[in-house]
């Protein structure tokens, strides 16, 4: 079976540790990942925006690049639910009936880290090890578009030495939501300021999320509040280990063989 | 500032974020409309736990209004059989000011110059409160919240609860300053204000020769007109006067009776977060003695027949005015209901609100961007409707309106860039390979804290993340193997 990464922009650009960490994981539960360079955004900033016929090369160019492999795992729950909810219509609506055969195909393919590990893999114990207290935001498209539900915090829970502290209010909004953050500056703001105070009264000492896009938004409100805590993907606590550190940030782990 | 004029919209409003701004501002405000939306979701949430079968209600819900609105032309005209044949006066009205000409003239036909109304949608849609003022006859609302809010001279910001955006010392001040009878020691315990308003009300009722009513369900197959209220106002109305109008959207049909039986369950739970709501009137025309004697149903399309025409944002008629999407938006607890200008504020107020009246506005054409697409507002929404589906739709309806227009140039040319680059390996690999190490070097470890221009609306309230050296795909290239 071939299974490829799809990494996302926003991960390729900002958060390449969330894309070596998925890797990571994946190879050490014996799963070899393949990482297309033919792929870019999935379209999601132009769609939600408003600019549909815009959106409409990068579902060519996602459907190519992912054309040969079985399975296609990203870290993050909003792209993904991208291809779940939206590009079948929109091939649709390109009245392109290969296209629309090839994104067929694609969407039950296509899965979020924590489907993979737990749906696919039936692993919920990943071998991780991280000593310090933790509190989850889980984002809202992989919330509710995917249907995610507790599998991270099953995941976090069951790595060695990590406290899962609760967060507040943790499936509202952060006020990201792509441009919204600019077009409504205010409101956006009001609500990752809400969002950063949950965080500080959670009293954890790292902030995990299952997408990055919304760790740009609270990552940079948080900042500005203290510079004591930390925030980072899901993948990248799954990844460390108690033998291997953090050394995924810097070379790729071994392939795990049934025999090793 | 100025605005669009006429029904569902209010004059002099600003779009959306404007808007938000100055409501945001309100801290009293702000506090006031978390506690209550907070208060209500939990209450939602905790009767909609009871029910092990709630996704099935849901789907029944939106199963029933589907099927309707797919015969909605049928169901009509059974309704309007029905109707006159139990004693109904129907009429049909194309939009608001067709349906205000009508209630006008069967007013004036009374000679009356004082209405009651129950709280209503339809009517507030169609400002009849307005037209008829503007013609001698004074509407008085009778649900305390609407009186509230209309005695101040202010507009309703929910659906539901359209006084949510005063506390109850505001309250007291507005009953000492317009409602006769006020005691001068009257305290702002809510006891206390409900029965001095039971007293100024029972007056009104009892006066009354006409009431104005909304209906939250028509049976087609018995011409029953149902309404659904917690305080007992509308029983009054319904029950007192000679003459009863009620001015009801075409798509409030329902095909059978029977089909109460899952809005029933629906509507309260999800609503007032209450099992069972405390009246439920049903009631088929025209009773000799008993009840009004003069009855009349106006049917109200007003746009609706051409949102039903989108294949896409006609679920936003499935709408059975809950408010369950507001009391869970994010946006709407901050911003509250003025700042979107429209009768049909939050979530579904930004999808109706611009269907109904069309994008010519930038009041309208902004709606459909007050959202983070959190999708809280579809997981409570008790018919499924898709919010940021039809959301993401009418940007795009929006977009074409800015390209047919010339608006917007920079952000078009902007979105049309940004798809050439994604599109290109080249331009993209290479764009990271060149761009990163520079965009390091220049944020430093500790990111960016200002931006110019619209950079400025994100770094005024948060940092840039300082970007990596190396992106993923450069990493992956160094790696044995890698490179695939």
């Amino acid at each position: 079976m071939r299974v490829a990464m799809f990494v996302t922009c926003v991960n390729d650009a900002m958060f390449p540790d969330t894309g070596k960490a998925t890797m990571a994981i994946l190879r050490r539960l014996g799963v070899d990942v393949e990482f297309p360079l033919e792929q870019s955004c999935c379209g999601q900033p132009h769609y939600n925006s408003g600019y549909q016929d815009e959106a409409l090369p990068l579902l060519h160019r996602f459907v190519r690049a992912f054309a040969d492999v079985d399975l296609i795992v990203s870290p993050s729950g909003s792209c993904v639910s991208m291809v779940h909810e939206y590009y079948p219509s929109l091939a649709a609506k390109s009245g392109d009936a290969v296209l629309q055969a090839d994104v067929e195909a694609i969407v039950p393919r296509t899965l979020e880290l924590s489907q993979m590990l737990v749906d696919r893999l039936g692993v919920v114990d990943v071998g991780a090890y991280f000593p310090h207290t933790v509190t989850y935001h889980p984002a809202c498209h992989g919330l509710r578009m995917l249907d995610l539900g507790d599998r991270y915090p099953r995941l976090l829970t069951a790595v060695d030495g990590l406290e899962l502290l609760d967060l507040p209010d943790a499936a509202e909004c952060c006020g990201f939501g792509g441009t919204f953050a600019l077009k409504n500056a205010d409101t956006s703001a009001a609500m990752v300021n809400t969002k950063v105070d949950n965080i500080l009264d959670s009293g954890a000492h790292v902030l995990a999320t299952s997408d990055n896009s919304c760790l740009l938004n609270i990552g940079g409100a948080l900042v500005r509040r203290t510079q004591a805590m930390r925030f980072m993907h899901v993948a990248e606590i799954l990844a460390t280990t108690k033998a291997g550190g953090d050394d995924w940030r810097l070379t790729l782990p071994a392939l795990a063989t049934a025999d090793a | 500032m100025s605005g669009p004029t006429g029904p569902v919209v209010w004059a002099d409003v600003a779009p959306f974020p404007q808007a938000a701004k100055q409501q945001l501002a309100k801290t009293e405000q702000r506090e006031t409309l978390r506690r209550v939306t907070h208060q209500i979701r939990d209450k939602r949430a905790s009767v909609v736990g009871e029910r092990d079968d709630w996704q099935e209600l849901r789907l029944a819900g939106e199963a029933i209004k589907n099927r309707t609105l797919r015969h909605l032309d049928t169901y009509l005209e059974q309704a309007e059989a029905a109707l006159t044949a139990a004693g109904v006066t129907v009429h049909w009205a194309v939009d608001a000011d067709h349906a205000n000409r009508i209630i006008h003239a069967l007013v004036s036909e009374t000679g009356e110059t004082e209405v009651v109304k129950i709280k209503s949608m339809a009517t507030m849609e169609i400002g009849i409160n307005e037209y008829l003022k503007k013609r001698g006859i004074t509407a008085i609302e009778t649900d305390l919240a609407e009186l509230i809010v209309q005695m101040d001279h202010d507009r309703p910001s929910h659906i539901l609860v359209p006084a949510i955006h005063k506390n109850r010392s505001e309250i007291r001040e507005v009953f000492d300053e317009h409602m006769p009878g006020t005691p001068d020691d009257l305290s702002d315990e809510p006891a206390e204000l409900a029965g001095q308003a039971r007293r100024h009300l029972r007056e009104t009722f009892l006066r009354a020769k006409v009431a104005i009513s909304g209906a939250n369900f028509v049976i087609a197959e018995t011409g029953t007109l149902c309404i659904v209220e917690s305080e007992g106002n509308g029983r009054m109305c319904l029950t007192l006067p000679d003459t009863l109008i009620s001015v009801v959207g075409i798509e409030k049909v329902l095909p059978t009776f029977a089909d109460l039986e899952v809005f029933l369950q629906l509507l309260p739970r999800s609503s007032t977060g209450e099992r069972m709501n405390p009246y439920t009137s049903l009631w088929t025309g025209v009773t000799p003695g008993d009840g009004p004697q003069n009855q009349h149903v106006v049917l109200v399309d007003n746009g609706r027949t051409k949102v039903l025409a989108d294949t896409v944002g006609r679920q936003a008629l499935r709408c059975i005015r809950c408010s369950a999407c507001l009391n869970v938006c994010p946006v709407y607890e901050r911003t509250g209901g003025h700042a979107y200008g429209s009768v049909y504020p939050g979530p579904i107020g930004a999808i109706l609100t611009p269907q109904l009246r069309g994008m010519d506005d930038a009041v309208d054409r902004a709606l459909p961007f007050a959202s983070s697409l959190c999708g809280a507002c579809y997981e409570v929404c008790p018919v499924r409707i898709n919010i940021p589906q039809v959301l993401t739709h009418l940007r795009g309806k929006a977009v074409e309106h800015d390209r047919a227009h010339h608006h917007h140039l920079l952000e078009r040319v902007a979105f049309k860039a940004a798809t050439a680059g994604f599109n290109n390996p080249n331009i993209y690999g290479v764009g990271l390979a060149v761009g990163l190490p520079s965009a390091h070097a220049a944020a430093g470890k500790d990111g960016i804290h200002w931006l110019p221009f619209v950079g400025g609306r994100w770094t005024r309230s948060r940092d840039v993340l300082p970007p990596p050296k190396q992106s993923f795909r450069q990493w992956w290239k160094k790696q044995p193997g890698g490179g695939s």
